[in-house]
């Protein structure tokens, strides 16, 4: 059973397809990326995530070449690629905006980066034709970009920068442009097709809903440096700092002084509220700051005192966002913080329990909020 | 982030000088003292001050300046006027044919408009003049004028007008108060294409001019036939600084307008 | 009733100044040349009613038209203005490329000044534009000094009165037609299909000539049209720059009519200029509609 499962960044023993050692990049006096040094392994879908200006895509354009390192060197298969300018670099970039030749077929677009390779014609027919297959493009082949739809463009891009067979395959926003329906269907197409050619894939975007999906491993970016970089999963369940938690869903920060008590700590946020408890292993000083990271999902809301759990609050109900199968409630407490409080919406809307202006208690058990140092 | 290469900055030096330095030489040669016009002997203004001398050289720049002020007048009511009847009147009879005229201006060669023009003229029995080159400047100068506010009204936002309309304009109203201020740009370029159109124009106005009047590109092309003269490059000198003054302004006036809105709308982002 | 008035005043206009005039230009061509005033015959006269009008129409041939054909002067004019225009549209564009791919890739902040730049020249006066090759060209002029100066040559260039001085000429006053269109093409372009290209395995030159210069191409067309359009029927540059055995049919027509006075021949040579016109006048509209269907 574990061998099946995909975690090379937790062997020791593997090594990685791309090293990242110690890289800065400047532009005047702007830092885009700040001292980092990460690896990416073979086969993996890595994404970068991070708002615009955090430096996903200085990293990628890097990769491709378009940019270099101020300090630090960027290692690909165990060389470095510094000296390798972009059209000799065994790593292709899917555009943003695709960047597809409009003069040219769908078929020559495809054919343009193995013409440059001097295959022979046959050859070059062969691998379109895969790649045609490849991306359900068999029908386009002739059309000129204009005469295909926006979904079918993103196939052909992608089609067109993996028919050189590239170590690396970057992605820098690739499903921007497609609608909210469309995307979500390309997204698992990207998957299959990541698995069936088994590239290494680096994506770019913003949206964090897309990278949780593709990627085995997400790293979120900011200022330049990446602040965790981790399977979806633990990124969202064990965020390491309050960027993180605060960047990936919805989340509530309640900041306090931490005193060490049991397996974890209590933390006190707030002049007339009881202390709230949660396990962590992390290391504080008692009285120092920390901050609580609770996920709306996981507190409870209920009219009368759960007898159950230890972290219990009283507040107003200020707020209901209703997203149909689900309400999230924001609660207001006497101290000013308002926590939020998800609930499936089981019944009827006219028999909901809760309205506005209720008074209500909120709960979560020792496990569910993640404690960080603030 | 575009830098120059060296191919780049190649290209544009040689390019421009290309571009420049006639102009460049004819004015550093127009302050000759010598007659002899390629030969330099000192500094001097003494052509500016036989230029201003020159009757024949005044009258005709007067001539000038009257047809060009009033023909890129008539040209750019006539050249706004076509403009909306191209973009906005829908079909009409005749309506390509409006058009054709409208362009065909554009690309026929001057000496063929100046041939049929004069033609016109002596069919009909007018006197050439001050008004027959006022009325062939104004026909050749509304086509321009007209293609530069069409390209405007084509981008022009028509739920501009709709709302004036529902507001309670007459259409009258709707194109005085809210058309014409957002077009204006376009219309004062249109007035200044068809005023230099008609200042440089040679060819119609040797056809259309009669002995009455002379203007100023006719007299200036009977001197330099002869070959170069130091008066003319005064005059030339002259004519480039007055262009070069009002573009050098015009493109200032509205660089500053934009940089004012850019700035305007940041302040306005920020509040 | 309003829209009835904003379409008549300029439609009259340009019927009346436009297209009444070239009926006339046409009818005098097939009228014949009279010692007279005006110099042709016949002329209209209605008085004389439905006879005047048949014996008009009686009179109309097409001797001018064959004059033409008979006396070389003119096909060979016809064919040099060709020959001249096609040399100098390309020369034209080999100069204007580089300039407006340069324009294109220049950072930013420099851009609108060199636009001013290209476009100022298009403001001054096309007359003294022209004007100032003299003063370079001419045997004592300045280019002939310089060369003499730098121990290039001894004897003074024939540059004066000569097709290369129309050929410079032309391409001088006609760059920054060629420029514009192919400037807007070249800096509307993605940047990205470039590096998309290099990404590809393309070298900067195999960029250039698989991607740039054929999306240049709509640029390239319309600008070759720009310059080519108005070259034939110039008259100031081979008047002014070019020698007497410049022959351009601008400058015949000119003559015929100034010197010799022959409005019939005058006449039917702007016919047919205007006929050999039609041709790229047409394809130039084409190539238009074409890109903004591409682009709309």
């Amino acid at each position: 059973m574990s061998q099946t499962v995909f975690e090379p960044w937790n062997d020791p023993d593997a090594k990685p397809l791309i090293q990242f050692k110690g890289v800065t990049k400047r532009f005047g006096d702007f830092t885009a990326i700040d001292d980092q040094t990460f690896d990416i392994y073979e086969r993996e879908f890595f994404a970068l995530l991070g708002p615009s200006g955090c430096g996903k895509t200085t990293m990628m354009r890097m990769l491709a070449g378009f940019e270099a390192p101020t300090e630090g060197t960027i290692w690909l298969d165990g060389q470095d690629i510094a000296p390798i300018p972009p059209n000799k670099r065994a790593v292709n970039m899917m555009f943003q905006s695709y960047a597809l030749f409009p003069h040219l077929s769908v078929w020559d677009n495809i054919a343009f980066g193995l013409k440059r390779d001097g295959l022979p014609r046959d050859a070059i027919g062969d691998r379109v034709a895969e790649m045609l297959k490849l991306t359900r493009l068999e029908k386009f082949a002739k059309r000129k970009p204009h005469q295909i739809s926006g979904g079918q463009r993103q196939r052909v891009a992608l089609a067109r920068s993996l028919a050189k067979a590239p170590k690396l395959l970057l992605l820098d926003e690739p499903l921007g442009a497609l609608d909210a329906k469309l995307r979500q269907d390309t997204q698992f197409e990207l998957m299959d097709i990541q698995e069936t050619t088994g590239t290494t894939f680096v994506i770019v975007t913003h949206d964090q809903e897309e990278a949780m999906t593709v990627a085995s491993r997400v790293a979120v970016m900011d200022d330049g440096r990446i602040m965790q970089a981790d399977t979806p999963a633990n990124i969202y369940e064990m965020p390491n700092s309050v960027y993180v938690a605060d960047f990936i869903g919805d989340v509530t920060i309640l900041e306090g002084t931490a005193t060490r008590s049991g397996n974890g700590y209590d933390i006190t946020f707030a002049e007339g509220q009881p202390s709230l408890h949660a396990e962590s292993e992390i290391a504080l000083t008692d009285g120092s700051r920390a901050a609580l990271a609770i996920r709306p999902e996981k507190v409870s809301i209920s009219a009368e005192r759960p007898e159950d759990k230890r972290n219990a609050l009283q507040g107003k109900i200020l707020d209901i966002a209703y997203l149909g199968n689900l309400s999230t409630y924001h609660v207001e407490l006497p101290s000013g913080q308002i926590v939020k409080a998800q609930a499936a919406n089981t019944r009827r809307l006219s028999r909901r329990s809760f309205t506005w202006e209720d008074e209500v208690w909120i709960s979560w058990t020792d496990t569910a909020a993640v404690l960080l140092e603030a | 982030m575009r830098r120059f290469t060296w191919f780049n900055a190649t290209s544009l030096t040689l390019g421009f000088a290309f571009l420049y330095l006639p102009m460049v030489i004819l004015i550093v040669y127009s302050f000759n003292a010598s007659e002899l016009v390629t030969v330099w002997a000192g500094f001097s203004t003494r052509w500016y001050g036989e230029l201003l001398q020159n009757e024949a050289f005044l009258d005709a720049a007067w001539v000038t300046i009257q047809v060009a002020v009033i023909s890129s007048t008539i040209a750019t009511v006539l050249g706004t006027m076509a403009a909306y009847v191209l973009v906005r009147a829908g079909r009409f009879a005749g309506r390509t044919l409006f058009s054709g005229m409208i362009y065909a201006p554009l690309v026929m060669p001057e000496v063929i408009t100046g041939l049929s023009l004069l033609l016109l003229f002596i069919g009909i029995g007018l006197d050439r003049g001050v008004l027959t080159i006022i009325l062939a400047h104004t026909t050749f100068s509304m086509c321009y004028v007209s293609v530069v506010v069409s390209s405007r009204l084509v981008s022009f936002d028509r739920s501009l007008e709709e709302a004036a309309l529902d507001l309670g304009c007459t259409s009258m109203e709707a194109f005085r108060l809210v058309t014409l201020p957002i077009i204006a740009p376009a219309v004062i370029s249109g007035w200044l294409l068809a005023f230099t159109l008609s200042l440089d124009d040679l060819v119609i106005a040797s056809f259309t001019a009669g002995p009455s009047a002379t203007t100023l590109p006719i007299k200036i092309w009977s001197s330099i036939r002869l070959g170069v003269s130091p008066e003319i490059n005064a005059l030339s000198t002259l004519l480039i600084a007055i262009v070069a003054v009002g573009v050098i302004t015009a493109s200032l006036v509205t660089k500053r307008a934009a940089l004012r809105q850019e700035a305007e709308e940041r302040a306005a982002e920020r509040a | 009733m309003r829209r009835l008035a904003l379409i008549a005043v300029p439609y009259l206009w340009l019927l009346a100044l436009f297209l009444v005039p070239f009926i006339i230009v046409l009818k005098i061509s097939l009228s014949d040349y009279a010692l007279s005033i005006p110099p042709y015959s016949p002329t209209l006269d209605l008085s004389t009613g439905w006879q005047g009008i048949k014996s008009f129409f009686g009179a109309l041939d097409f001797e001018n038209f064959t004059f033409l054909t008979t006396d070389d002067l003119y096909w060979k004019a016809y064919l040099s203005s060709v020959k001249i225009a096609v040399v100098a549209t390309l020369c034209t564009l080999l100069v204007g490329y580089p300039i407006a791919y340069g324009m294109a890739n220049a950072p930013d902040h420099w851009r609108p000044t060199l636009m001013m730049l290209v476009i100022l020249p298009f403001w001054t006066s096309f007359l003294i534009r022209v004007y100032s090759w003299m003063g370079i060209l001419s045997t004592e002029g300045y280019l002939n000094q310089l060369l003499i100066g730098m121990g290039l040559i001894s004897e003074p260039l024939m540059i004066l009165n000569t097709n290369t001085a129309v050929y410079i000429g032309i391409v001088y006053t006609y760059l920054p037609f060629m420029i514009l269109p192919i400037y807007a093409t070249l800096e509307r372009m993605d940047a990205s299909l470039l590096e998309a290209a290099e990404d590809l395995g393309c070298s900067r030159m195999q960029a250039f000539w698989l991607v740039t210069f054929p999306l240049s191409r709509n640029g390239i067309i319309a600008g070759c049209f720009l310059v080519f359009i108005p070259t034939i029927g110039e008259f100031v540059i081979p008047a002014l720059l070019g020698g007497s055995d410049t022959l351009m049919i601008g400058k015949v027509l000119w003559e015929e009519f100034f010197n010799n006075r022959d409005w019939p021949v005058a006449s039917a040579v702007a016919v047919i200029l205007l006929l050999i016109l039609i041709i790229p006048i047409i394809l130039f509209q084409r190539n238009e509609q074409k890109q903004r269907e591409a682009e709309g």
